[in-house]
Order: structure tokens, then C-alpha cells, then sequence
């Protein structure tokens, strides 16, 4: 399988804090690799810095070969890695259809004085992603929900939204922080389903996530940071049988790392 | 849709109405004449209150629109006085020149946020006013006086504007000419806000991390913005000073600025067309309270503080309440 991204020697100091130490490794085309890690341990950072949200202090990341760290947010987004946020993150006071069109401004063809204009392009454009947003809001069972204001979303659905937006975008590499978090087994389980179905439809994806037992079940592989350092890398079960990764969770319990 | 699509048609065409045919036919009849001063000063205000609008609606608070319709009044007056322009090319130039200079003034400045940007905006009407003092070319406290009134506007031999010293009623065009500004920026506006651009704009009002996550450019959205903005401000700028054939340095201060920004509040942040109610009520009630004497600012006040506690979204939330019930 050919490599998608590729991280290499990245670093990240804030001040005396190194919160991302030489990190290295690389995600295959349709693979689901995860990042894991105690609290703190530097993942949300990686993620800022594959994202080109933070600049790294040195190292640097590479979408298809090409180099993608140091550029503006918007641009990465453009080359293909988009980012949906630890937080909820939404557009709060929009409906959850515009939010999901809004997030197809990459594919736009016209420019900012066509929509003004409202050209041909720009009616095209608009109804292809209003189109594109249907799909993608039956993909993530969100259908019934498509004129509600975004903030009145329970919480499930306000992920699931988060991940609409991000695949608005029409991304090469999809990066997930904590998905699942908040929620309970069920809708954990409906979840993990969705993010299978993104890959097979050739999504690559990277994700953050504190939920062992799901982390488990969906990874391809898995990488472990802690306190801002790779100590591991390797299929769920190599990890699992990790003595370093298993000293790391210590006193957090064994069967945080599903064991 | 079609239904609500008439309705809109028919609110445009009797808005038109109104301000073209039945204002200057009421005050003809009624020989109120010192109404229309009244009416294209509130038409001009609301053109500069929509470009504070439109810094609200990328999530920006401005009280520095005062310093742009302050710096239009200038380019306006020195290119009439100093180099023999028309007045009718220096009422885009004024704009242009505003947009320009706020690119300048916002690249570094948008980065701010809140209460931030807010301040630096407000300092910023103090720094034009203290630069119209202290340049050369605006001739300080003494100001720019005696401009000519706007001579003819012809294209290809036709006039299509008359000289307005020729006029017996410059009053009347002056009006005429503020409200058919005022119209062609609020359509402006209306048509930004329901464009792909405007739902750009309220992406970076409700979140930026997320707007750029998307593939956004934020910081060129932003700053195209507020160069709209400043446009509005430059040239409801520029006719004042055509208006009062005068411009001095405390011809748009502070004041005004908070003013502009107060009339978006009173309209509703959530309404295109409210810069243009809040205006209106605004300069009105300010003028009703005047026989209130030494109250008059204490009252207004109360006033503008129970309304926005009362109505948070603007007098415009009134008439969507009212639909929605009805
Ligand atoms: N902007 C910043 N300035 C200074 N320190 C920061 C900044 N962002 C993160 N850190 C620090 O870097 C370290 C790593 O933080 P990070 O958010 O990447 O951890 P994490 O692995 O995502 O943790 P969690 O599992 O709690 O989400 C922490 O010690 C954090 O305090
Ligand atoms: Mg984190």
C-alpha cells in the first residue's frame, strides 16, 4: 500500500515544554491508524501540527510526498488534510445542512464575486453541494436532522456533525480527535461502524482516542506517545502485548488499554 | 417560496415608493423642507451603520467607522478644492481610497478579537482626527470650507445630473441622492448576506479555527470585509462634507462611531436592514428627547439600555415574533 502522510522527526516546544518530541511515522492510503497516549501526552499537538494549525519547532510532515507543515491552515486543508476538533466544534447558529454546505468551500469553482453575482458557476456549485450535503448527512444518519439549528444537536450527533464537515471537504486524510468521547457503548458502536464505512470508501484515517476498547476494535495500527515521545507502534495486539505501553498506562488500570 | 418571493418584490417596491414619491411629495406639501437635512443625514448614517454591520457579521465589533467617513470627507473635499476634481469622481475615489487604507489598517489589526479589535477601532477614529489636525494638507483645526456645491455629472455630452447650484431645491437632490445610495448599499448588503459569502461571513463570526479547518481563508475574507465597510464609510463621508460644503476634524468623532455601532445593535446584529431601522429610530428619538433639556442624554441612555436588555436581537426580532405568530 502506498503511503499517504508522512511525519518525520517532529517536534513541538512551547517555551521549556516539549510537547511533541521527534516523532516519526507514516499512515498508508486507506489505513485507520490511531494515536494513543495518557492525558497530555502530546496527540491534540500532533494533530495541530499535521493540520499545519501549529508550526512545528522542527521535523516535518508530507501528504503524498509533498511537504505540507509550515503552510496556512486553509491551504493544507486545500492539499487534503482536514481535521475535525477534540471539542465539539461547529457551526453553532447555523442549520446543520448549511453547516455541512458552508464546508464545501474547497470544491467551489466560482469565486467569491460569482456567488455575489450569482453566475452559472455559482448556481451549479450550489446545487452540487447541496446535493453532496444530502449524501453525506444520510451517511452519517443525520437526515432527519437537516434543518435544525446545529446547537440544539445532542451530543452524538453534534460528532457526527463534526465529521460531515470535515468530509464536506472531500479530504485525502481525514484526522479524528477523539471521536468518541462522551459517548455511551451504543452510540460508541455506531460510530466505530461509520468510521469503517469512511475508509471503505477510500477515506485515510487518523485518530485520537482515549476509548481502548473501540480504539481497539477499529485500528489498522496503533501509535503511542507519551509525555510527547513515540514509544510504540504496531497492530492493536502487538500494542496490547506492549511492555513500555503497558508500563506507560500503569496505575491507570489494565484494562484501559483493553487488555 | 414564490409566496414569500412576492411578498418581497411588493415590500421593495412600496419601500421605494415611499422614500422616491411620497416623503418628497409630504414634505413638498407640508413646506417642512428642513426634513429632507433630516432625512438624507439618517439616509447617509445608515450607509455607514451597514458597513459597521457588515464587521459585525464577520464577528468584529467597529467603533471605528468615524475614522473612514471622517478620512472620505477629506479626500473628497482636498481633490475638489486642490486639484479642481468633479465631485462626482471623488465619491468613489473617497470609497476607494478608504477600502484601501483600512487593507493597510486591517491586515495586522483583524487578527484581534472582542474587546481587542473594539479598542483599537475607537482609538482609531482618535488618530484620524488627530492626523486632520496635524496634516498639512488638511489644514488643521481651521478645516476645509466653502466647497463648491456638486457641479454637473454628464457622460458622452448627456447630462445625467445637473449642477446642484443651479438648483432651486439642492435640498431635494441631496436627498434623493442619499437615498438612492442608501438603496443601491442595502441591496448591496442583501445580496452579499444571502450569497455563498454571507454564510463565509457568519462562519468566521461562529468559529475561525473551524472556518479554516474547512479550507476558508479567513484572513482574506476578513479583510475584504471590512474594506467593504470602509467603502461605506468613505463615501457617506464624502457627501457630509459635499452636504455642509465643509469638513473639520471633529466632523465625525468618537461619538459617531459609537453611534454607527449603537444603530446596528438597535436594528439587530441578525437583520441586513437594520442599520437602517436603527438609524432612523435613533436619530429621531435622539431629536424627540431634545425638548427633555439637560435629561436628554441621561434618558436616551436608560432608554438604549432597557431596549437592549428588553430586545437583545434588535427592534427587527419584534416583526419575526410577530410573523412567526402570526
Ligand atoms: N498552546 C500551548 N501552549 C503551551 N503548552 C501547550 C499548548 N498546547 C498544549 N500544550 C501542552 O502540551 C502538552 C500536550 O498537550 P496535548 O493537548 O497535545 O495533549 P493530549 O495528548 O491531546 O492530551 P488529552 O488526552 O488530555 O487531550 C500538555 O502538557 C499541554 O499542556
Ligand atoms: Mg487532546
Amino acid at each position: 500500500m502506498a503511503e499517504m502522510l508522512e511525519v518525520s522527526g517532529i517536534t513541538k516546544r512551547f517555551g521549556g515544554l516539549v510537547a511533541v518530541n521527534n516523532v516519526s511515522f507514516s499512515v498508508r492510503e486507506k489505513e485507520i491508524l490511531s494515536v494513543i497516549g495518557p492525558n497530555g501526552a502530546g496527540k491534540s499537538t500532533l494533530f495541530k501540527l499535521i493540520s499545519s494549525f501549529l508550526r512545528p519547532t522542527a521535523g516535518e510532515v508530507r501528504l503524498k510526498g509533498e511537504r505540507i507543515s509550515g503552510l496556512a491552515p486553509h491551504i493544507a486543508a486545500r492539499r487534503g488534510v482536514v481535521r475535525t476538533f477534540q471539542e465539539t466544534t461547529i457551526f453553532k447558529n447555523m442549520s446543520v445542512r448549511d453547516n455541512v454546505i458552508i464546508a464545501h468551500h474547497l470544491r467551489s469553482k466560482a469565486s467569491l464575486l460569482g456567488f455575489f453575482l450569482g453566475t452559472g458557476t455559482a448556481i451549479a456549485d450550489e446545487a452540487a453541494f447541496g446535493q453532496s450535503a444530502d449524501e453525506i448527512l444520510a451517511l452519517l444518519g443525520l437526515s432527519s436532522l437537516t434543518n435544525e439549528t446545529a446547537r440544539n444537536l445532542p451530543h452524538g450527533h453534534l460528532r457526527a456533525l463534526g465529521i460531515a464537515i470535515g468530509l464536506a471537504t472531500n479530504p485525502s486524510i481525514l484526522l479524528l480527535d477523539e471521536p468518541f468521547a462522551g459517548m455511551n457503548h451504543d452510540e460508541t458502536m455506531r460510530m466505530v461502524e461509520m468510521v469503517r464505512r469512511l475508509r471503505e470508501r477510500g477515506l485515510t484515517i487518523l485518530l485520537v482516542e482515549h476509548d481502548m476498547p473501540a480504539v481497539m476494535k477499529i485500528s489498522d495500527r496503533l501509535v503511542v506517545l507519551n509525555f510527547g515521545q513515540k514509544i510504540a507502534e504496531g497492530t492493536p495486539s502487538e500494542i496490547q502485548a506492549n511492555e513500555k505501553v503497558i508500563e506507560a498506562y500503569l496505575g491507570s488500570e489494565d484494562e484501559a488499554i483493553g487488555l | 417560496m414564490t409566496r414569500n418571493r412576492n411578498t418581497r418584490i411588493a415590500a421593495v417596491v412600496v419601500f421605494l415608493a415611499i422614500v422616491f414619491v411620497v416623503v418628497p411629495a409630504a414634505i413638498s406639501s407640508s413646506g417642512r423642507f428642513d426634513l429632507y437635512y433630516t432625512l438624507t443625514s439618517v439616509a447617509l448614517l445608515s450607509i455607514a451603520s451597514a458597513g459597521v454591520w457588515l464587521t459585525f457579521y464577520i464577528g468584529r465589533i467597529n467603533i471605528g467607522q468615524g475614522a473612514y467617513a471622517l478620512t472620505g470627507g477629506y479626500v473628497s473635499a482636498i481633490l475638489v478644492m486642490n486639484h479642481g476634481w468633479s465631485f462626482w469622481l471623488t465619491l468613489p475615489v473617497a470609497g476607494l481610497f478608504c477600502a484601501a487604507a483600512s487593507v493597510l489598517i486591517g491586515l495586522p489589526i483583524l487578527r484581534l478579537r472582542g474587546v481587542y479589535f473594539a479598542m483599537v477601532t475607537l482609538v482609531l477614529t482618535e488618530v484620524a482626527r488627530l492626523l486632520a489636525l496635524a496634516l498639512p494638507i488638511t489644514n488643521g483645526a481651521k478645516g476645509i470650507v466653502s466647497i463648491p456645491l456638486p457641479g454637473a455629472l454628464s457622460i458622452f455630452g448627456l447630462t445625467i445630473i445637473p449642477d446642484f447650484a443651479t438648483l432651486q431645491n439642492s435640498r431635494l437632490a441631496f436627498y434623493l441622492l442619499a437615498v438612492t445610495l442608501m438603496v443601491v448599499c442595502f441591496a448591496v448588503m442583501y445580496r452579499l448576506v444571502n450569497s455563498r459569502i454571507g454564510k463565509l461571513c457568519q462562519s468566521l463570526q461562529q468559529n475561525e479555527e473551524l472556518a479554516s479547518s474547512i479550507g476558508v481563508n479567513i484572513a482574506y475574507l476578513r479583510v475584504i470585509a471590512y474594506a467593504v465597510s470602509s467603502f461605506f464609510g468613505g463615501v457617506s463621508g464624502a457627501i457630509f462634507a459635499a452636504i455642509s460644503q465643509s469638513i473639520y476634524p471633529s466632523s465625525f468623532t468618537v461619538t459617531d462611531s459609537v453611534n454607527f455601532m449603537l444603530n446596528c445593535f438597535l436594528g439587530g446584529l441578525g437583520y441586513v436592514f437594520g442599520p437602517m431601522l436603527g438609524t432612523l429610530v435613533l436619530y429621531f428619538g435622539w431629536d424627540l428627547l431634545f425638548q427633555t433639556g439637560q435629561f436628554q442624554l441621561l434618558i436616551y441612555s436608560g432608554l438604549m439600555i432597557v431596549l437592549m436588555l428588553v430586545l437583545p436581537n434588535g427592534l427587527l426580532s419584534l416583526a419575526e415574533t410577530t410573523r412567526k405568530k402570526g
